[in-house]
């Protein structure tokens, strides 16, 4: 723990320990929470449908973006070493890290040597994945978020919960508490008596963030797309703070993982074109930043691109898991997924929650740790995500192949008692002699229950379903008998 | 159609177990409307339950028992779009993973002759009105496998609103799941009621009198809340609506 007396920045919440089961529960208790989420992610689904329900060509488009991606994952080798040479030969500065740990280490030395002892940021998903803030930290550097929802969650000592909407489970009276009590700890303070107003707040964050971005000596930001053949950097954003940071520090360090590269700047049309519509719901996202290089009284003199790994070569080796590292994080597959309306982010326990999260996640970090072997599990298979995502990741194939992946990892230390019970089905649907032997047992339990419904009772597992729903009691005849009897001599 | 068409009936292991009124209804159902039914009674389940938790050992000998028990029949006609759908478009890829490139291809031919009851009606009989009478008020939930892999569309609809004397109410938040969901129910079962509780409470803004849905499991899982929660709404399958004549009132 870093002692909170010598900090720069507000500490930020801690990820639950518990897998998903558990880490849910508080979540589906805060009814002000699920408000906030159905209402949040209702909306940005149906501006999402609306807004690719204009587009006569869409389907062409989501099946040309993701040849484009697996075409990228299919000679990554090659997309990266010319993207390496082009920035190179436009200024920048490229570094290569194997994991999150090295990516941070480079940052860090880059501002010691640069002499800065903080930086603006742009909101990156990347640098929430290899927690780059409380590395900045433990250096002595203050890494400063400067994305409304990022300044929110900052500033709340919070997590985000969302890939898009990071403060998504907060509302505007959370938010005028934050920024009331805390912007003035760390910088200029939220005007005297400002209300829950959507527009005193975000001015209130404008001041509060000016004064940063004026004094900002670098910069760090994600990217949305490295442009293998010329070279270029594209940023997407929606605030406009992401321009700020892009053109008034001196040095901008971007952190990108090695998936983001296109081949051709051709490509970009596709991804521009889906990506806001799928995201924000937008036709066309506010901030359009493209950069190719250093140029002379212009913007950033010093250009560092640190190209990260962290796991996304082990996805790419596995031909059913790849298709994961076609995202371009716009979040649609959390916005239309059920489970996540109702758990929220944090639940899911990182930076990536979601559908996305789901699979994503455990195939970057491993299954080591419990919760990453629960997260495949985390979704009823439903499908919803499969049909918005813009990259066409097939998400329920990939839950399913995550899932079978799990069992192996669990069965190879030991044999589990899930596993018994799975085998014995497997018998049990071996062939229908085998099935019609388990029906006599059932067959009797619908005798002693008779047309009764059957409540709730304390059997194992059986209970966590019978906790909140009723089952009719299981009839004394078969659909098999039925057939013997009315049917005699029908049977092949 | 010239010939009466032979079916295989798939009548599902959890229907064949817990709901036999279902495969009943679909046999009357396809005899009355001309169809030759048997019952191969090797038959038994789509190994989803198996698939679906990561058991894909497992699930192998269901794809082999499929197989075998289907193999000879020109058209396989399961009531349920989640059993369909995973012999469609999981047991190909099961015997894959296993490396039986024979029963992969067995496999999928015989997929290919599956097909959801509404899908067989619809598209091999060619017909949306069957006759039947069902003079109530009926609300439909389109359960996710039935519309996302087994990709009956509107087909269930079309034969609901043919029907004689019903009253179709449409369901807000029609397309959200239910949250049944297979193991995902015991495994995450706050999440699911969650979502079973939310899609009960659509399904009583309707007024309907029924609830209706092609896949058992979704109906067992909605109808046990609601049951639990005292409503007088009842569950049917589309088939037990659809079997309902006139001349049986």
């Amino acid at each position: 723990m870093t002692d909170t007396t010598t900090r720069r920045t507000p500490e930020p919440g801690t990820w639950t320990d518990k897998p998903f089961p558990l880490a849910v529960k508080p979540a589906l208790a805060n009814t002000q929470q699920r408000d906030n989420l159905r209402h949040a992610t209702t909306t940005i689904r149906e501006k999402r449908a609306v807004r690719a329900s204009e587009v006569p060509n869409w389907e062409e488009l989501r099946t040309a973006a993701e040849h484009i991606k697996d075409r990228v994952g299919r000679h990554l080798d090659t997309y990266l070493v010319q993207a390496e040479e082009a920035m190179k030969a436009a200024g920048i500065t490229v570094h290569w890290a194997r994991n999150g740990d090295e990516a941070n280490r480079i940052v860090a030395s880059i501002a010691t040597q640069k002499g800065v002892d903080e930086v603006v940021k742009i909101k990156s998903m990347v640098t929430q994945e290899t927690e780059l803030n409380e590395y900045l930290e433990s250096q002595g550097i203050a890494a400063w978020e400067t994305d409304l929802a990022e300044l929110i969650v900052q500033l709340g000592h919070d997590l985000p919960s969302h890939i898009l909407v990071p403060a998504i489970h907060r509302n505007r009276d959370e938010v005028q508490h934050i920024f009331t009590e805390e912007m003035g700890r760390y910088g200029t303070p939220a005007p005297e008596g400002i209300s829950n107003n959507p527009a005193e707040l975000t001015n209130a964050a404008r001041g509060h963030l000016r004064e940063k971005f004026l004094r900002a000596k670098m910069a760090v930001s994600g990217g949305n797309f490295i442009v293998a053949e010329t070279g270029t950097l594209v940023i997407v954003e929606s605030e406009g703070n992401g321009r700020m940071c892009l053109t008034l520090p001196e040095t901008l360090v971007s952190v990108v993982g090695i998936e983001k590269i296109l081949p051709t700047i051709e490509d970009l049309e596709v991804f521009l074109k889906l990506l806001p519509r799928s995201s924000t719901g937008e036709r066309m996202n506010p901030y359009t930043s493209m950069w190719t290089g250093v140029t002379p009284g212009d913007g950033p003199q010093d250009l560092h691109v640190i190209l990260l790994d962290n796991g996304r070569t082990n996805v790419l080796a596995d031909p059913q898991g790849r298709a994961a590292l076609r995202c371009i994080r716009c979040s649609a597959c959390l916005n239309i997924c059920p489970v996540y309306e109702r758990a929220g982010g944090h639940a899911y326990g990182n930076p990536y929650p979601g559908p996305i999260g789901a699979i994503l996640g455990p195939q970057l970090r491993g299954l080591e740790d419990p919760k990453d072997r629960a997260l495949p599990f985390a979704s009823s298979l439903c499908g919803a995500c499969n049909e918005v995502c813009p990259v066409k990741i097939p998400f329920t194939d990939i839950l399913v192949h995550m899932r079978h992946k799990v069992v192996e990892y669990k069965t190879s230390k030991h044999p589990t008692g899930e596993q018994a019970l799975m085998k014995s089905a497997g018998w049990l649907m071996e062939r229908g002699s085998h099935l019609a032997t388990a029906q006599v047992a059932s067959k009797a339990a619908g005798r002693v229950f008779g047309t009764r419904w059957i409540g709730p009772m304390p059997i194992p597992l059986a209970s966590r379903w019978l906790r909140a729903r009723d089952v009719d009691a299981p009839p004394t005849e078969t659909f098999r008998m039925w057939w013997k009897k009315n049917r005699e001599g029908g049977a092949k | 159609m010239t010939a009466a068409p032979h079916v295989a009936i798939f009548a599902t292991c959890i229907a064949d177990t817990m709901k036999p009124s279902i495969p009943v209804a679909t046999v009357h159902l396809l005899e009355r409307l001309g169809c030759r039914v048997s019952y191969p009674d090797r038959q038994t389940c789509c190994g989803q339950i198996m698939t679906n938790t990561g058991y894909f050992d497992e699930a192998i000998p269901t794809v082999r028992n499929y197989v075998e028990s289907f193999g000879d029949y020109d058209y396989i006609v399961g009531p349920s779009g989640s059993c369909v759908g995973s012999v469609r478009h999981q047991h190909e890829m099961l015997a894959r993973e296993a490396g039986d490139e024979g029963l992969a291809k067995e496999a999928a031919a015989v997929a290919g002759r599956t097909y959801e009851l509404s899908e067989f009606i619809v598209d091999v009989l060619g017909l949306t009105d069957v006759g039947a009478y069902f003079p109530h008020r009926v609300t439909y939930h389109p359960t996710c496998h039935s519309v996302r892999v087994a990709h009956v569309g509107d087909r269930p609809i079309r034969l609901l609103t043919a029907v004689k004397g019903i009253e179709y109410v449409e369901l807000p938040k029609s397309e959200q799941c239910c949250g049944f969901g297979g193991t995902f129910s015991i495994k995450n079962p706050d999440v699911s009621i969650a979502m079973a509780t939310d899609k009960a409470a659509n399904v009583k803004s309707t007024n309907a009198e029924y609830l209706v849905m092609g896949d058992y499991a979704c109906l067992m899982n909605v109808g046990g809340i609601l049951h639990r929660e005292g409503s007088p709404i009842k569950t049917i399958h589309l088939a037990e609506i659809l079997e309902h004549t006139e001349k049986e009132q």
